[in-house]
């Protein structure tokens, strides 16, 4: 389809830059100004350079939360994005009852707040209150979140599925109802397995959408904050403290605003590369695909 | 009432989509833009209705610039291949859209729209939702939206493509005279000389981005200025073949010279391409100007009433069109008919040198 | 390659059909011989798509049965049919090239490569894609997108039947030609039966050796295009084949003499007492122009030039007649006369033909 080339377009989007500016771009502008100052209180204040930038960039206890951040991220998406379309693949095809039931069900996780998923998942897995910490005590296996590293984690990855898969069900599903009826009758007649028909008619025609959850997912998973934080306060120890639980221990926890601003421009700017990279490379594909 | 495109040209990322174009459609008149699928047909409708920006060139309505004037602000009226109505909105309400728009009161309402569905076949279902309705219906639905409009601007994009071929006969025929009580400045997109021919009004003729010709539908149809409007304005394919005029004797490609015509006295010497229409090949001689060409043929398609012929003349793939149900064998030699009256000449980069001579004949 | 034979098959979308306008497609007998090509043509609605499901195994019918070559395939699946189908808009895997697209089937029967190679390479010569056998299938014209998905159909030589559901509806006039002569090369070359689905007559008479003509789930006649043509067995096969479609006019019949109005029409032969609706039908094609004073007497409201030929809409007192006239015709004067070739004139009682 053809683009419509009208510069009278921005003024248009001209009200929401305005807002944007307001609402990001200044806040933004205060971070930077943090970023390259330093402070002993009483406002007074003097530049440090790009300091607090290579205190960031050689600090091992950031090192260590990304490192964490990564590993989470990459789990959460190798679970979540297989799972959903998994699951969407064998949701009931036409519209009906059982569909809209599917529907209504997978869209309750999304609803429910973040904090309220982390409270959720807080007593669910307490060993004296909480129906799984319970169970699983009395099955005789040691479980505490609390303590062990391990329990912790796995905690927080089933939850982040329990709370997010439905993103990428919904999504995937709606990428498979929009593919015509005609290519499965024609998958049939070639007699094509289901992985063939996976591989050569879904995967490909649910591209696009599949590229917006994964995108969403790990922008979100990336910047993931509210429940571990509810859950695990981000223990024990430092096992569960990801780059934003660690950014917030810094500005609030210890005060430290400089090399904290410095921390947030820099994570920033990770999320922002990474996001244009993945995307760069999938409209890439699908222009080869193209031609 | 007038709409002019004065050079005209849109490019996308620096690609051409419409060379520069003029174009000037009079009050009261049914335009057809006749081409293949990205031809540009729609592209033009898009510039026309406003919903694209040309990236050069103004468009006049009225004597008016509007090439900056906005979508909503134009008295223009759309019809798509795809039949768009309201679907939670009864056929009256369907109908009666574009007049609440503009705050006619009831009673005008109620008027107009009874009359745009009595011309369009459609008042016994004015209760019903689009979705109740037959393909046609639907599509007749979206025409009174147009109609009742009352713009002075009507674009129809393709409109009776998604329906059954004898709808279509139907529609096409009833479309004309609408348009004839209506005033309006009708525009009418479609890849089909037939439909073209039928609807009549004038033909603006679309090859990959570029009006090839404009004028009286009959008129681009017998007498086309170039080898693409000839080609696009025919329906099977037009047949070609080269020769060389020498010393008034025609060589084809055959080997075969032929004592030129009077009307061909005036071409000069030197090679061309000749083109006619598949209806001009007869397997009898049927007047005694006729030459003689020998093809060989490939199959026949029988339609009840006539065969069409796919044959291979020196490599040239030709379609015959006769009347009456011939049943050749495949591959035969067999020798097929055609007056010089029947071709047009062309120059070998594609210009017109001589219309047929029959053309200038036929009123 | 197969005879398919349907004996006493319906369908009806309802869950229990009791009335007769409950069925979609009414109950239907008939042998469709091997290797011939057939199409179904009629409005929508006419029940030609759920005929054609059928027989693919899309649909289950409610009654009756489906024979390929005396073999009951009624409960069997599409993909145990051995039918290949083309649809209405082009159906190929965009992620694969032709070849990969063509050796699909193949491949997904665990045939040897070296018999897949060689086939592909046939079925290409065929309907030529070779030159762009290594070209990704997504970023080609529809024509050939088509022609991939019938060649996916033809590289099985176990093929029973091809389905041919509205191929052309996407396809630009001129490309039709061409892949319409294709798909009729291969008919004749390879010999499958082939059952073509369309609401275009030209294409239907043009591609088929027999069309079968529905309207409202009912099959009016099976002929062929000449047939249909001269003798179409009802008043709506007349109706629509042919463009314009047949003239019928009420008339009174009495032995060779049609009475139409206070005019006599000699007809070619002598017909029984007919009662009820008698209609005389004829081809536009078959009515002539003439000086003759004591012809039909019309009116000629327009005459429309459609290119190689003209239609004349005129009226012999209230009831619409199409002439067709050569392209060069003229007309000179709107009130003329008419005469009918009585060799091409049907006789219609309650809307089907009358044998004289």
């Amino acid at each position: 389809m053809k683009k419509t080339r009208n510069q009278k377009a921005w003024f248009m989007v001209l009200p929401v830059l305005i807002l944007v500016a307001f609402s990001a771009i200044i806040p933004l502008m205060t971070v930077v100004n943090y970023s390259v100052q330093d402070t002993f209180g009483n406002n007074n204040f003097f530049w440090v350079g790009l300091e607090w930038f290579e205190e960031i960039l050689a600090s091992d206890r950031v090192h260590d939360a990304l490192g964490r951040q990564v590993t989470f991220t990459a789990i959460i998406l190798a679970i979540e994005v297989p799972l959903g379309i998994f699951i969407a693949l064998h949701m009931p095809k036409k519209s009906g009852f059982w569909s809209s039931l599917c529907l209504v069900l997978l869209a309750l996780p999304l609803l429910i707040p973040w904090n309220v998923v982390g409270t959720i998942w807080q007593i669910f897995g307490r060993i004296d209150i909480g129906l799984l910490g319970y169970t699983l005590d009395k099955m005789g296996i040691n479980y505490n979140y609390t303590q062990n590293a391990l329990d912790a984690w796995i905690t927080i990855i089933i939850m982040d599925v329990w709370h997010w898969t439905s993103l990428v069900v919904l999504l995937s599903y709606a990428g498979l109802r929009s593919i015509p009826g005609p290519y499965y009758q024609a998958a049939k007649i070639d007699q094509a397995s289901r992985w063939a028909v996976f591989r050569h008619i879904e995967l490909p025609k649910m591209k696009g959408v599949l590229l917006i959850a994964i995108l969403l997912r790990f922008m979100d998973s990336f910047m993931i904050y509210t429940e571990p934080f509810v859950v695990t306060g981000g223990g024990p120890g430092n096992a569960t403290t990801f780059l934003s639980i660690d950014l917030v221990k810094m500005a609030i926890g210890q005060f430290d605003l400089g090399p904290a601003a410095a921390f947030s421009l820099i994570y920033f700017l990770v999320i922002l590369l990474v996001s244009w990279a993945f995307y760069t490379v999938m409209m890439n594909m699908d222009k080869e695909a193209d031609v | 009432m007038s709409l002019e495109l004065k050079n005209i040209s849109l490019a996308v990322e620096g690609h051409l989509h419409i060379y520069q174009s003029n174009l000037k459609l009079e009050k009261a008149t049914m335009n057809v833009l006749l081409g293949p699928t990205l031809s540009g047909k729609t592209t033009l409708m898009r510039i026309m209705a406003g919903l694209e920006k040309p990236s050069s060139g103004q468009i006049i309505w009225n004597g008016k610039d509007i090439t900056n004037c906005r979508l909503q602000d134009r008295d223009v009226a759309m019809v798509y291949q795809q039949f768009i109505n309201y679907p939670t909105l009864s056929v009256y309400e369907n109908i009666a859209s574009p007049l609440r728009v503009m705050n006619k009161n009831k009673h005008e309402i109620e008027i107009a729209v009874k009359k745009a569905a009595e011309i369009l076949k459609i008042s016994p279902y004015l209760d019903r939702k689009p979705i109740e309705l037959s393909g046609g219906q639907q599509q007749r639905c979206a025409l009174a939206r147009a109609l009742v409009k009352g713009a002075g601007l009507v674009l129809l994009d393709e409109p009776l493509a998604n329906l059954d071929y004898k709808l279509r006969e139907e529609l096409r025929e009833e479309i004309p005279k609408i348009f004839e009580r209506s005033g309006a400045i009708f525009v009418y997109a479609t890849t089909e000389p037939e439909e073209a021919l039928l609807l009549g009004g004038n033909t603006a003729a679309l090859f990959e981005g570029r009006i090839r010709q404009f004028g009286k539908t009959s008129q681009v149809y017998r007498n086309p200025k170039d080898i693409i409007t000839a080609d696009v304005f025919s329906n099977p394919p037009m047949n070609f073949l080269k020769f060389r005029k020498k010393y008034k004797k025609l060589t084809f490609e055959d080997g075969i010279s032929h004592t030129e015509t009077d009307h061909l006295s005036n071409l000069s010497d030197g090679d061309y391409i000749a083109g006619f229409r598949a209806n001009h090949l007869d397997l009898t001689r049927k007047r005694a100007a006729q030459i003689k060409f020998s093809v060989r043929v490939n199959h026949t398609e029988i339609t009840g009433s006539e065969t069409f012929i796919h044959m291979n003349y020196t490599g040239e793939k030709w379609i015959g069109l006769v009347k009456g149900v011939h049943n050749l064998d495949q591959a035969a030699n067999i020798p097929v008919y055609l007056d010089l009256a029947h071709i047009y000449i062309f120059a070998e980069e594609g210009n017109l040198e001589l219309s047929a001579f029959y053309a200038t004949k036929v009123k | 390659m197969a005879k398919i034979t349907l004996t006493n098959l319906a369908h009806s979308y309802f869950n229990n059909p009791n009335h007769d306008n409950d069925y979609a497609l009414k109950p239907l007998n008939h042998e469709w011989t091997d290797g011939t090509a057939y199409a179904l043509l009629g409005p929508s609605g006419c029940g030609k798509t759920t005929l054609l499901n059928l027989i693919s195994g899309l649909l289950t019918p409610s009654k009756g049965k489906i024979l390929f070559d005396g073999n009951d395939v009624t409960d069997l699946k599409t993909a145990a049919r051995n039918i290949a189908q083309v649809f209405q808009f082009p159906v190929i895997y965009d992620t694969m090239t032709v070849r990969e697209n063509l050796s699909f089937p193949l491949k997904n029967r665990g045939m040897k490569k070296d018999y897949i190679e060689k086939r592909v390479k046939e079925v290409a010569d065929a309907i030529s894609l070779n030159d762009i056998l290594d070209k990704k299938a997504s970023g080609l014209t529809a024509d050939i997108k088509q022609k991939i998905s019938l060649g996916r159909g033809l590289v099985r030589e176990d093929v029973s039947a091809i389905l041919f559901d509205e191929p052309l509806t996407v396809i630009d006039p001129h490309m039709k030609w061409q892949l319409r002569t294709q798909i009729k090369e291969v008919h004749k070359n390879l010999g499958h039966t082939m059952i073509y689905v369309t609401h275009d007559q030209t294409e239907a008479l043009t591609f088929a050796d027999k069309v079968i003509v529905m309207f409202e789930g009912e099959v009016l006649q099976i002929a062929s295009a000449a047939e249909l043509f001269e003798r179409p067995a009802h008043t709506f096969v007349g109706y629509f084949i042919g463009s314009p479609g047949m003239n019928i006019l009420p008339v009174s019949i009495e032995e060779d003499n049609a009475v139409l109005g206070s005019h006599n029409i000699m007809l070619d032969a002598k017909y029984k007492k007919l009662t009820g609706k008698i209609e005389l039908g004829i081809r536009p094609e078959f009515v002539t122009i003439t000086n003759d004073p004591f012809a039909l007497p019309v009116t000629i409201d327009k005459v429309e030039d459609v290119g190689h030929y003209k239609i004349a809409r005129a009226r012999f007192q209230d009831h619409p007649l199409n002439i067709i006239l050569n392209e060069c015709d003229e007309i000179k004067s709107a009130t003329t006369h008419v005469i009918f070739d009585k060799k091409k004139i049907n006789i219609y009682q309650n809307d089907w033909r009358v044998e004289p």
